[in-house]
């Protein structure tokens, strides 16, 4: 019998107030379900619009681990696809980015799909006669996936077909979106300077629980960012201080630092670290800046939008998005120990230029798989990865700062150093685990006459 | 950049890797003029280091910040430390201007990375740039272009 399928109860039981199970990190079947239910009942992050601009631009990714092709379609809305033929299962877009024009063309047996996915032609489609294909699954072209939302050219997916609606699952934590879309002087966003892929073999989790711990920067990145302090500091008196030592320097600032600048709780696993302050609120004037962004909306309206520090927001399940810095973290699992960071950056349309090279600076001095930072953060969640095999330990302790009435709160701001957001999310995990999970597995895919 | 004979200019690319294959730090560091670069691009052919992604592109501050991390005593991605190991083809001068004390060569590589029981191999091609400084050959860029540039990779924690 296994013992996670089909089970709803023996997976609530795995979180608990103030602790998680460490099977949700290495066990094999749960992250299964995690991909079955999780990922199929959440709203997650497929791409921005921008890499798409054109009718029939696409681009390849995963959502969970199922493949999916994003594409804009002749309607000009952005459609999300599995990519996979409905012939034989060959991937239909094999590039990553790439146009494919008025329709996809399998490569195998040159069945052709509009790019909403419906079956266009299939050469000698006689052979079909009287087959029963219109009955078939075949028929009816490449799957789109269950639902798309695309808010402000973020572009989400849920792959199941009912479930919670966007708005709902989002509610006030799209706030960090507006804010750094409001942050281009024309309301504007371009993926921009291509993405950073960091292979790390921990589990997804680790990435998405580490957004929010402020307790870490200090310790664990006393070796790179503590070591730029210190190297910097041997500088002659007078030298102005690099780019790169501003962006390095605040990940070592004290625990009273990441205590005040707060964490914000939303619903459903989403929040937010860096309320009141964050260690992006410091950086130096880009020349010009200011000024345009006064220009367009206003002095008092420019200054409250960049007033707006946030530092990580995680979108539950699996990004994370800095504001203040144009980057967007995308945490996708391949399995229970293995995951592939990918790290986005964002041109803030009609800016200065300077803005995206500070981006990309700070994108490739932290998330790199060169990056010291990167280092240090991948040596932790590989060694828990090892260590949580262990049998003498069998809970991962998530409760700084945990009070009972903290239950069913949402929308509220806090002590930045408490882990209520983990819980947050772990209570989320839970909600959109069990959601579809029925108590007696039943495979009505697989029941005849159920296919729709 | 008559002092320098041909032989001279190659062999200063294979003294640089066998600086870094020995782990001698700091004394590789002194091979970089003080306004040097060491860049890995991110993409075939990029031109842009500052508004297109870079695997590195890190000036001589940075560089000893990562030089002097490597031997900290709290650097835990590096305890135990990787170790090294540089194949190269034998450099061709691309471009020499005798008169600046310039030239520029170039190098196919095979570069070996371990650390505990997982070892990673990466190929590419090195670019040197070198100018004359007090009569010694510096590096003022040294771009490194991976075949596999925009693949993802674990940790990459020393130097190709």
């Amino acid at each position: 019998m296994s013992k996670y399928e089909g089970r709803p109860d023996a997976v609530t039981a795995l979180v608990r107030d103030t602790e998680v199970h460490k099977d949700l990190y290495i066990d094999q079947e749960l992250f299964e379900l995690e991909m079955e239910h999780l990922f199929a009942n959440t709203w997650v992050y497929v791409g921005h619009a921008s890499q798409v601009p054109n009718k029939g631009d696409y681009y390849t990714t995963t959502v969970g681990t199922e493949p999916v092709v994003m594409v804009r379609h002749s309607d000009d809305s952005v459609k999300v696809l599995y990519n996979r033929c409905p012939h034989k299962g060959t991937k239909v877009a094999g590039e990553v980015c790439g146009n494919t024009g008025k329709f996809f063309r399998c490569p195998y047996h040159a069945w052709t799909f509009k790019t909403d996915g419906s079956l266009l032609s299939v050469p000698l489609k006689k052979g079909y006669d009287n087959t029963g294909f219109e009955s078939c699954e075949a028929s009816r072209g490449m799957a789109p996936v269950g639902a798309v939302h695309t808010y402000r050219d973020f572009v989400f997916c849920r792959l199941n077909a009912e479930g919670v609606g966007f708005d709902e699952f989002f509610g006030p934590s799209l706030s960090t979106l507006d804010n750094m879309v409001e942050r281009s002087p024309e309301g504007k966003l371009q993926v921009a300077g291509g993405v950073l892929r960091y292979m790390h073999h921990c589990n997804w989790k680790m990435l998405v629980d580490n957004q929010t711990d402020t307790c870490h920067p200090m310790v664990a990145h006393e070796s790179s960012a503590g070591t730029a302090v210190r190297v910097w500091k041997e500088a002659p008196e007078g030298t102005p201080k690099p780019m790169a030592v501003e962006l390095f320097a605040p990940f070592v600032n004290s625990y009273e630092f990441f205590e005040g600048m707060g964490i914000r709780v939303w619903d459903n696993g989403h929040g937010h670290t860096g309320v009141a302050d964050s260690i992006h609120a410091a950086y130096s004037p880009v020349p010009g800046y200011l000024e345009q962004m006064v220009a367009a909306y206003g002095e008092e309206r420019a200054k409250q939008i960049l007033g707006e520090v946030r530092h990580n927001t995680v979108y539950f399940p699996n990004i994370m998005v800095k504001g203040p810095i144009q980057t967007l973290r995308r945490f996708l699992p391949i399995a229970a120990d293995k995951t592939l960071v990918e790290s986005w950056t964002f041109r803030l349309v009609g800016a200065p230029d300077l803005l995206l090279e500070r981006t990309l600076m700070y994108n490739r001095l932290v998330n790199a798989p060169t990056s010291v930072v990167g280092h240090d953060d991948l040596e932790v969640y590989e060694r828990a990865q090892e260590g949580l095999r262990a049998r003498g330990r069998d809970w991962i302790n998530v409760g700084r700062l945990y009070d009972p009435a903290e239950r069913g709160q949402v929308n509220v701001a806090t002590n930045g150093t408490n882990e209520w957001q983990m819980r947050n999310q772990f209570r989320a995990w839970t909600r959109y685990m069990t959601a579809s999970m029925s108590p007696n597995p039943v495979r009505p895919e697989l029941v005849e006459g159920s296919a729709s | 950049m008559t002092a320098f004979t041909d032989k001279q200019l190659v062999d200063f690319v294979y003294a640089e890797a066998r600086l870094l294959d020995e782990q001698r730090f700091d004394d590789w560091l002194n091979l970089f003029t003080e306004d040097a670069h060491y860049w890995m691009p991110l993409a075939p052919d990029q031109q842009d280091p500052r508004l297109h992604a870079s695997l590195l592109y890190e000036d001589k501050l940075l560089l000893r910040v990562r030089v002097e991390r490597l031997a900290g005593a709290r650097t835990y991605s590096q305890q135990p430390r990787s170790r090294s190991h540089h194949l190269l083809q034998q450099p061709s001068i691309e471009r020499a201007d005798r008169d600046a004390g310039t030239c520029t060569l170039r190098t196919a590589f095979h570069y070996l990375e371990t650390r505990l029981d997982t070892q990673t191999l990466y190929a590419g091609w090195a670019t040197h740039e070198l100018v004359t400084e007090n009569g010694a050959l510096r590096i003022r860029l040294k771009r490194v272009d991976l075949v596999n540039c925009d693949a993802a990779f674990g940790s990459i924690n020393l130097f190709m």
